[in-house]
């Protein structure tokens, strides 16, 4: 029997490569036949979670709650050293300066990436903007939300932090920056699902320790990640909680 | 039990009332004019028990409260109730989570120094094994055109 596993759509495009490494990791140490099916968007992937194909996950926080409550999935680890955050900027040469001087009616350029957008909105929120009072414009990538403001088709753009961060040099001095999220307990986590259940803690153990010998240091690299630390259950519930404040 | 607020820790000019906390006592407390802005980007978040009895606070918590962790955990929420908020916000706030729904509404929170800040404040049930344990309240940065509305309002609902 083969276990299927994906990772939440909004990965970085320098991290494909990663995941298949990854997953072979993984059906080596573990002695899963385990197959690596990757989603174009995040309603492609809800579909197959809601049909009950997927057993292990890389999850936006976003699905946390749906994967828990609603299909039994249990966490197992998530990245150490990293959290979800989320960055408001405009042009470099734009007069705004604070989110409170935005007007209702400005274009808004987002992923699909649901936890940044809701955090980048929960931001905006302080400027009296809301669904409602914008426009907001789908993008594919990080750097083509950096280029619709440099091009001045969008007004305001929602980038995950970590891919602001990694933007070009030049493309930043172009941008200004109004926020910066520091909410720190959001965070993606890989979760396991109720065919795969029974080998909870041993999966867990072989992750966590993944980072003691160099092959799986080098696999954990090519994810852009230094470790793995464990998520408790309850930790677990405590974001879903968050989130669920968060959801407008 | 919450202790009457200390003068020691007061900062400025401050005014004085006495706080009916329901089922919590009283609470004499000292405030002033003094407004914290609500710090860009960050969540203040806390969970309590059942009975509103604080379990756990994040860092942005403890500078915007003014107090140390200590002092916090264990303590009820009340700690920051302000003069200036109706109790019928509280009121509805405990209506709602007691029916297992969120609660949202825009609340003035009263320092340890005396001073105070407004939040937007979240308020959910935390079920576990269908059992409510407690609450989460996530508080985030209000919108200045609600604050005002809000500095508007208050005052006629007591």
């Amino acid at each position: 029997m083969s276990y299927i596993f994906t990772v939440s759509p909004d990965f970085s495009p320098d991290h494909l490569s990663g995941w298949y490494i990854f997953n072979t990791w993984l059906q080596r140490q573990s002695g899963e036949a385990i197959h690596l099916e990757l989603y174009d968007n995040f309603q492609a992937q809800r579909t197959a979670i809601q049909a009950n194909k997927i057993d292990l996950i890389y999850a936006n926080p976003f699905d946390a709650a749906m994967l828990v409550r609603e299909k039994g999935f249990l966490p197992l680890v998530r990245a150490g050293n990293t959290s979800d955050e989320a960055i408001i900027a405009v042009s470099a040469d734009s007069s705004v300066n604070d989110v409170a001087e935005l007007l209702p009616g400005i274009n808004v350029a987002v992923t699909e990436d649901p936890d940044v957008h809701m955090i980048g909105m929960i931001m905006l929120e302080a400027g009296d903007l809301d669904a409602g009072n914008i426009n907001t414009r789908f993008y594919n990538s990080q750097v083509l939300i950096a280029k619709s403001l440099l091009q001045g088709e969008a007004d305001v753009g929602i980038f995950l932090a970590k891919a602001f961060d990694d933007l070009s040099n030049l493309t930043k001095k172009q941008l200004k920056i109004l926020v910066r999220s520091q909410i720190s307990v959001i965070h993606h986590s890989l979760m396991i699902g109720p065919k795969l259940a029974g080998r909870r803690d041993e999966i867990q153990a072989l992750l966590l320790a993944m980072n003691n010998d160099d092959k799986g240091k080098s696999v954990l690299n090519s994810l852009g990640f230094d470790t793995w630390i464990k998520v408790e259950d309850e930790e677990m519930e405590f974001m879903i909680d968050l989130m669920d404040t968060l959801i407008i | 039990m919450l202790s009457d607020m200390k003068l020691e820790d007061i900062v400025g000019d401050y005014k004085e009332s006495v706080l009916d906390l329901y089922g919590n006592g009283s609470r004499k407390v000292f405030y002033t004019d003094i407004e914290t802005p609500y710090p860009d980007g960050k969540l203040i978040v806390s969970t309590t028990d059942k009975a509103g009895v604080i379990t756990h606070v994040n860092q942005s918590f403890i500078e915007m409260s003014g107090y140390t962790e200590d002092e916090l955990i264990g303590m009820p929420h009340s700690i920051l109730r302000h003069p200036d908020m109706p109790s019928a916000a509280f009121k509805d706030l405990w209506d709602t989570v007691n029916r297992g729904k969120k609660w949202q509404g825009f609340v003035k929170n009263l320092r340890k120094d005396g001073g105070y800040y407004w939040v937007k404040a979240t308020v959910i049930p935390n079920i576990r094994n269908g059992q409510v344990v407690g609450y989460t309240s996530v508080r985030r940065k209000p919108s200045r055109t609600k604050v005002n509305e809000c500095i508007q309002l208050y005052p006629t609902l007591f």
